[in-house]
């Protein structure tokens, strides 16, 4: 809790007076980036409900903790809890990060060693800062997102993922974020930052992962730039299943140049309250970008899914499908902004958003905004909220299937559209059964 | 096997089943005909267990065993199997999934191992054969987008898997062609045995030339008004159910 008297801001305000004299040895436009980003955070505040983008969700749980950040060292966590935490499922090349530090020494960069698109910002930081400049903040509006901007005011390590000219990379990039803290600590917030650039023809998965270690409360403010030039293609997974000590925000901010392609999967599995905002800019002709979200709330969750797609060009298309499960008294939102502007002619875009509510004390709220200001367009929305069909039910059951079995593979059924379209099959089907771990109440204490 | 007393059923508050009498002894086939909105369906989802129904009096017997109280599951674990007249579509759970997840429940009800992936898709390609099932059917989910044979053929396979006591067939030979009514009856016909019961569920006589049964009963209006031997569904056939309820001993019930 922050002291009597001391508005919201204020453990922030500390903790970048000192943390500015830590990095002191950064370049002037990196110190500057932060100094503006922490003045645009100071003047926005904490997002309030009045504002249309906040509207189903308070921020007050995390304004009112007063979060510190995190110690930067890496603790005790050995390779094999990594491990466990982790889904073992690829050969791929796994970067692990503790408390938003990366931790060369828990990471497995796979057998190539070399020509990896790999690197981490502390050490581009140090190393080759221009590479950096220009390129971070670049992406994401920091006076529309005022966590974004607080990431940036405290823009210290993360990943920087970069593609040459047409490379592909066949294996996924595994990043695996790791928070860890135990009952007694002291609520502490970090800020990973991710920033992703493809240049032209070029090719990529990126796994960005999620986990918590320990009970202690904690703000996980997360931010990922991706840039993808022309024909580029970027297929971004993010996996969130902290435990329900976590307070878990992240962006992702996206500008695709012409002809390129991407895909999102925002699977959210865990975590006492979640807001995840998508930026997309569709900024070159012909690009395309598919969206899908799969949220579970046990307990007295919160999962807010905010969506922006900007067609700012002519002949791109979205597509964004997201399904939410909310059980218990969880809270789920999905607010799916599209934006088609006066010259995005022969735009398609299409949203939809069906939910499945497994209790009579779980909540969604569904809102698609729809700004079409071109006359040549083809956009769909739909939203549906429904329970699980009883017609169905019976008919697992009158085949032997016990009843919470049948609602099982009911619920999984639900998710199956989802979870069949991740880039990797496995992937798919540990997200299927940690859906129903989740929806049980195993890992981390989440009850549903 | 089955002891249906004096079952009266109501549906969503509504008197359907008003005091049916029906002993169906293991070894026996049975059919159960009458015209539309009778009470057939009702009677078999309630002796299914399906949630809904309201047994207002009388008493289901299960091998000796008051099934009223039992759980959908339960009665499926004794041995009762309904194929649906409807049979239900479920997106994003595969059929293959499903029939293994049924299969194994059962066989860990009576006390056997469930079977790995690969026996069981061996036994699921030997049943799919015998009621000429594609294979991909199985890849697909539930009933999702299956023609309206494709379905029956479906529960017929899973009836094949499941091995049930008594089986119940609703409608089973609506909208099948020649050739799939052929293949559902010879299905049907392979189960046929001295430890096991049917209750065939029909408006046609050209299943029962098929699958000949031992007895026919005729509902109408939640009740049994006739039953007779396999002659009687062929009286039924050329004379309509009007003939029952005009003719002098149509009034009489059994
Ligand atoms: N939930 C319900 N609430 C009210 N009435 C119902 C309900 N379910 C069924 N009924 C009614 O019960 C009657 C019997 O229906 P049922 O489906 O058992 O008939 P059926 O003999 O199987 O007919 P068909 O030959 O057309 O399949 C119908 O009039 C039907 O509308
Ligand atoms: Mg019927």
């Amino acid at each position: 809790m922050s002291p009597p008297g001391a508005g919201p801001l204020e453990p922030y305000e500390r903790d970048f007076e000192i943390f500015r004299a830590g990095v002191g040895g950064d370049p002037a436009w990196l110190r500057g980036l932060r100094e503006d980003a922490m003045g645009q955070f100071r003047e926005a505040g904490f997002p309030s409900t009045r504002l249309e983008a906040w509207k189903y969700t308070s921020t007050r749980p995390i304004a009112e903790a007063g979060f510190t950040l995190a110690a930067s060292d890496a603790g005790s966590l050995t390779l094999d809890q990594v491990e466990q935490l982790c889904f073992p499922v690829f050969a791929c090349s796994l970067f692990v990060f503790v408390n938003g530090r990366f931790a060369p020494s828990l990471s497995t960069p796979s057998t190539r060693a070399a020509g990896l698109p790999f690197e981490s910002l502390a050490r581009l930081r140090s190393e080759n800062p221009a590479f950096l400049e220009g390129r971070l903040g670049r992406v994401a509006e920091l006076k529309e997102h005022p966590f974004a901007a607080l990431n940036t005011a405290f823009l210290d390590d993360g990943a920087a993922i970069s593609l040459p000219a047409g490379a592909v990379e066949e294996e996924p990039v595994h990043l695996v974020f790791v928070s860890v803290g135990d009952g007694d600590e002291a609520p502490w917030v970090t800020h990973p930052r991710v920033l992703v650039h493809a240049a032209a023809g070029s090719r990529v998965t990126i796994i960005q992962d999620h986990v918590s270690v320990g009970s202690a409360p904690r703000f996980t403010n997360a931010v990922t730039e991706v840039t993808v030039e022309e024909n580029a293609r970027v297929d971004l997974v993010l996996l969130q299943r902290e435990g329900d000590a976590s307070h878990h925000i992240s962006g992702l901010h996206v500008r695709q140049e012409r002809d390129s392609r991407v895909s999102t999967h925002t699977v959210t599995l865990g975590g006492g309250f979640v807001r995840n905002d998508l930026t997309l800019l569709l900024a070159g002709e012909g690009a395309e970008c598919k969206l899908r979200g799969l949220f579970l709330g046990t307990g007295d969750e919160t999962v807010d899914n905010h969506t922006l797609v900007d067609h700012a060009v002519p002949h791109c298309t979205s597509r964004e499908l997201y399904k939410g499960v909310l059980a218990g008294t969880s809270r789920g939102v999905f607010q799916g902004r599209v934006i088609v502007r006066p010259d995005a002619q022969q735009t398609n875009a299409f949203q939809s958003n069906p939910n499945l509510l497994l209790s009579d004390g779980a909540e969604v709220n569904t809102k698609p905004q729809l700004e079409i200001h071109a006359d040549d367009v083809r956009c769909s929305h739909g939203a549906t909220i429904g329970q699980l069909d009883l017609d169905a039910l019976f008919y697992l059951r009158s085949r032997g299937i016990a009843e919470l079995a049948a609602r099982d593979l009911l619920t999984q059924g639900f998710a199956t559209e989802i979870t069949d379209s991740l880039p990797a099959q496995a992937l798919g089907e540990r997200v299927r059964e940690l859906l129903l771990d989740r929806l049980h109440g195993a890992g981390n204490g989440a009850r549903s | 096997m089955l002891e249906i007393r004096n079952l009266h059923a109501t549906a969503g508050g509504t008197p359907i089943l008003k005091g049916i009498d029906l002993k169906i002894e293991a070894g026996e086939v049975h059919a159960l005909m009458g015209p539309n909105g009778s009470g057939k369906s009702t009677l078999s989802n309630v002796l299914a267990g399906k949630p809904g129904y309201e047994i207002t009096e009388g008493e289901v017997l299960f091998r000796g065993r008051d099934i009223r109280d039992l759980a959908p599951e339960e009665r499926a674990a004794q041995g009762i199997f309904l194929a649906f007249q409807y049979p239900v579509e479920i997106p994003g759970v595969t059929n293959n999934y499903f029939l293994k997840s049924a299969l194994n429940a059962l066989r860990v009800h009576r006390g056997e191992p469930e079977l790995d992936a690969m026996d069981f898709l061996a036994l699921c390609k030997e049943k799919m054969a015998r009621v000429d099932m594609p294979e991909d059917l199985m890849n697909r989910s539930i009933n999702e987008g299956f023609s309206g044979g494709e379905k029956k053929r479906n529960e017929i396979l899973q009836m094949l898997l499941l091995e049930p006591r008594l089986c119940i067939l609703d409608e089973t030979d609506s909208g099948l062609d020649i050739d799939a009514l052929r293949v559902v009856a010879e299905g049907v016909n392979s189960l046929r045995s001295p430890e096991r019961a049917m209750l065939v569920i029909t408006h046609y006589q050209r299943l029962l030339d098929h699958i000949v049964p031992d007895f026919v009963h005729v509902l109408t209006e939640g009740r049994i008004v006739r039953s007779g031997g396999k002659d009687l569904a062929q009286e039924l056939e050329k004379k309509g159910y009007t003939w029952l309820e005009r003719g002098p001993e149509g009034a009489a019930a059994p």
